[in-house]
């Protein structure tokens, strides 16, 4: 017998199933009918209650009119803190124009050496200040990851309120999740010593985003 | 890893000494317990959601086999491959033969406690494949010797800043440093050379996500990201009862499990994997292996233990355990300690090898209260109790006595001779003071405090007095 036969049959037998093959009715009725559960009170206007909730995990935020206000934007904000004017995009932005606003930034793979990395997202959830990357060839997952600044573009009519949102949208546009769906919520930290948060640990050590809406 | 819970007793003891120690273990109640604390008050409503987190992991329990089914199908029909392990040394077997038929040398590990609990680093040691724990808490254990984690979330809760400094200063051969974000930085910048190097990762999984065959991990640092995204290879290595049926689902518990472990409303990161890189895709693993592990788990559904199978593993139970917070996780002797080691600990290696766990409660019920789904940690631990003394379990001394005391008790009468004399013995030892400073028979009671003498009299005679 196959571990997992093995396995599935103790299973089984703990649950003392009476019928082989058992009916599966009762969850395909639950995983049809996918019920929200609870969700905290929505008592906040979303674009708002993101841009709060991200400035709490310690992300920056602005916003801008329209998308061809980005690179500026990230211009500014590097030269302000002293960053490089280059890095890696995604390849989904490579039609802003990075060059017009004095920005090197490539379309490329990340690698463990950049230091600015350029994405947009999925959309945001605003309970929890959040970004929701999908991976793919144009919105590859180390872009976000690799570099030590972040910087995020977010459309405000892409915001939603909760996590259950967001994924009726990605079931409403993509069908089904991709190779991976990355939540992020600032830059990445530990407390592992001491019990002290310390900023960039292996990810991002700052998480910029800029807001583009009216 | 070795089981080495029967000395329970002896590192307790040992640990109340440890100053170091001590300090780490304090830092929880003015952290920890703190940020939970105001994690629950900002929310509202969270005793809600506690009762909507059980209902959410009972569910999936009633009906394992057939969520573990579609989650199998699932996963599989994206281009994950799934593989089941019976027990640990399976688990390792897999993840080795793994490793082995895609010429790995090193491995990129995230943190997970089931592969502590299979013991995976000495098996991949022992196969000439090099692991590298990523998580900077897992990490420090690692380069010290393969120290054991002491706590599931803060795994070196028992080392100063100081001990880190000087291990990294030994290890690394860099100029000593104590500042924690300075620490961060030297491990950051050790280990990413590593990440990228790395033909394997491995990580565990909060969740497995039976409508999609996604697994989900939540995690802090973004190392959890690094070891799915950079090597060839990504394994996947959890427990059978880990399932839940919808994204919705797990949504809920994702609002339980920070909040519950480090009184975050969400993780930096949580990340959500549903099978191998795809064609034109520039970064992701060529290969996604699922590695669900069985090793007791099954069993513990059939019996009364079935409730600890709704543990999400979010270290409330040990925040909030007096008798953790006094002894810290060593003393458990192995991968999991407080309150959810009393139960998982028994259940999983045997009551006879982890005897003295059951008892290392006050029944304070603290763990219970806090469990963001509603495990009622001390009734478990009663019902072990009764099957140590069931079994035989129990030290003779501790069965005679307690066989002693029913004898007795069944016979009103003499057992109120008894008491009467007992209380004036006892009055009697205390002399002025009213106190006794060495009870016999429990002297490891007294030998810390002073037994206060009762005053003379049975609250029989008292009872009875005041009728008349």
């Amino acid at each position: 017998m196959s571990s997992r036969d093995a396995i599935l049959g103790r299973v089984r037998a703990a649950l003392e199933r009476k019928v082989s093959p058992p009916d599966t009715a009762a969850i395909d009725a639950h995983l049809a009918a996918r019920p929200i559960g609870m969700q905290p009170p929505r008592d906040w206007e979303p674009e708002l209650r993101f841009r709060t909730r991200a400035e709490a995990l310690a992300s920056t935020v602005e916003k801008v009119p329209g998308l061809q206000a980005v690179p500026g934007a990230v211009v500014r904000y590097l030269v302000t803190h002293k960053l490089p004017t280059g890095g890696v995009c995604w390849p989904s932005l490579r039609r802003l124009d990075w060059i017009g606003a004095g920005l090197g930034m490539e379309d490329r793979p990340a690698r463990g050496d950049d230091l600015v990395g350029v994405t947009g997202c999925f959309c945001a959830v605003a309970d929890t200040g959040t970004l929701m990357l999908l991976s793919g060839a144009d919105t590859p997952a180390a872009a976000s990851l690799l570099p030590e600044t972040h910087i995020a573009i977010v459309e405000t009519a892409r915001i939603v309120s909760f996590m259950e949102d967001a994924w009726a949208l990605l079931r409403a546009e993509r069908g089904r999740p991709p190779r991976a769906v990355n939540f992020v919520s600032g830059p990445s930290r530990t407390a592992d010593i001491e019990q002290t948060v310390t900023m960039g640990a292996h990810g991002p050590y700052r998480v910029h985003i800029i807001l583009v809406g009216a | 890893m070795d089981v080495r819970s029967n000395e329970f007793k002896s590192r307790a003891a040992a640990n109340l000494g440890d100053a170091k120690l001590q300090r780490g273990l304090g830092l929880i109640k003015v952290k920890a317990v703190v940020n939970r604390a105001n994690a629950v008050a900002e929310f509202g409503d969270f005793e809600t959601l506690r009762e909507a987190g059980k209902q959410i992991r009972n569910r999936a329990l009633a009906d394992l086999d057939l969520y573990l089914e579609r989650f199998e199908r699932e996963a599989t029909a994206r281009g994950a491959v799934v593989h089941w392990a019976e027990n640990a040394s399976e688990a390792c077997c897999i993840v080795v033969d793994i490793a082995r038929q895609n010429g790995v040398r090193t491995v990129a590990k995230s943190k997970s406690m089931v592969s502590e609990e299979v013991g995976l680093n000495d098996a991949l040691i022992e196969a000439g494949i090099e692991p590298i724990e990523t998580d900077l808490g897992e990490y420090i254990l690692q380069i010290n010797d393969a120290e054991p984690p002491s706590h599931i979330v803060m795994p070196v809760i028992h080392k100063t800043a100081e001990d880190v400094a000087d291990l990294f200063h030994e290890k690394h051969g860099t100029p000593r440093k104590t500042d924690p974000a300075a620490l961060t930085r030297e491990a950051r910048e050790i280990l990413r050379p590593k990440f990228l190097a790395a033909d394997m990762g491995v990580s565990g999984a909060n969740f497995l996500i039976a409508e999609t065959g996604s697994t989900l991990i939540v995690t802090n640092e973004g190392n959890g990201r690094l070891c799915t995204t950079l090597p060839r290879l990504h394994v996947a290595l959890t427990g059978i009862e880990k399932v839940v049926p919808t994204l919705e689902d797990v949504s809920t518990l994702l609002r339980l499990l920070p909040r519950s472990a480090t009184g975050q409303a969400i993780t930096n990161y949580v990340s959500l994997h549903t099978g191998p890189k795809q064609l034109e895709e520039t970064d992701g693993p060529q290969q996604f292996h699922i590695v669900l592990v069985d090793n007791g788990r099954a069993k513990l559904l059939a019996g009364e233990m079935r409730e600890m199978l709704r543990c999400i593993r979010c270290g409330a139970c040990m925040n909030h355990c007096p008798v953790y917070q006094a002894v810290g996780g060593h003393a458990w002797g192995w991968v999991y300690p407080g309150p959810m080691g009393n139960i998982l600990t028994p259940s999983y290696v045997g009551l006879e090898n982890a005897v003295q766990l059951p008892n290392a409660a006050t029944m304070c019920n603290q763990c219970g209260v806090v469990c963001p789904v509603k495990i009622p940690l001390p009734d478990l631990m009663r019902k072990l109790r009764e099957e140590q003394m069931d079994r035989g379990l129990k030290p003779w001394p501790e069965r005679l006595g307690l066989a002693l005391w029913g004898w007795a008790a069944q016979r009103p009468a003499l057992y109120a001779l008894g008491t009467r004399l007992a209380v004036r013995v006892m009055k009697w030892l205390g002399g002025n003071e009213k106190l006794i400073h060495r009870l016999p028979l429990a002297a490891g009671w007294s030998d810390g405090r002073d037994f206060p003498a009762p005053a003379g009299r049975t609250f029989r005679e008292l009872y009875k007095e005041k009728r008349r």
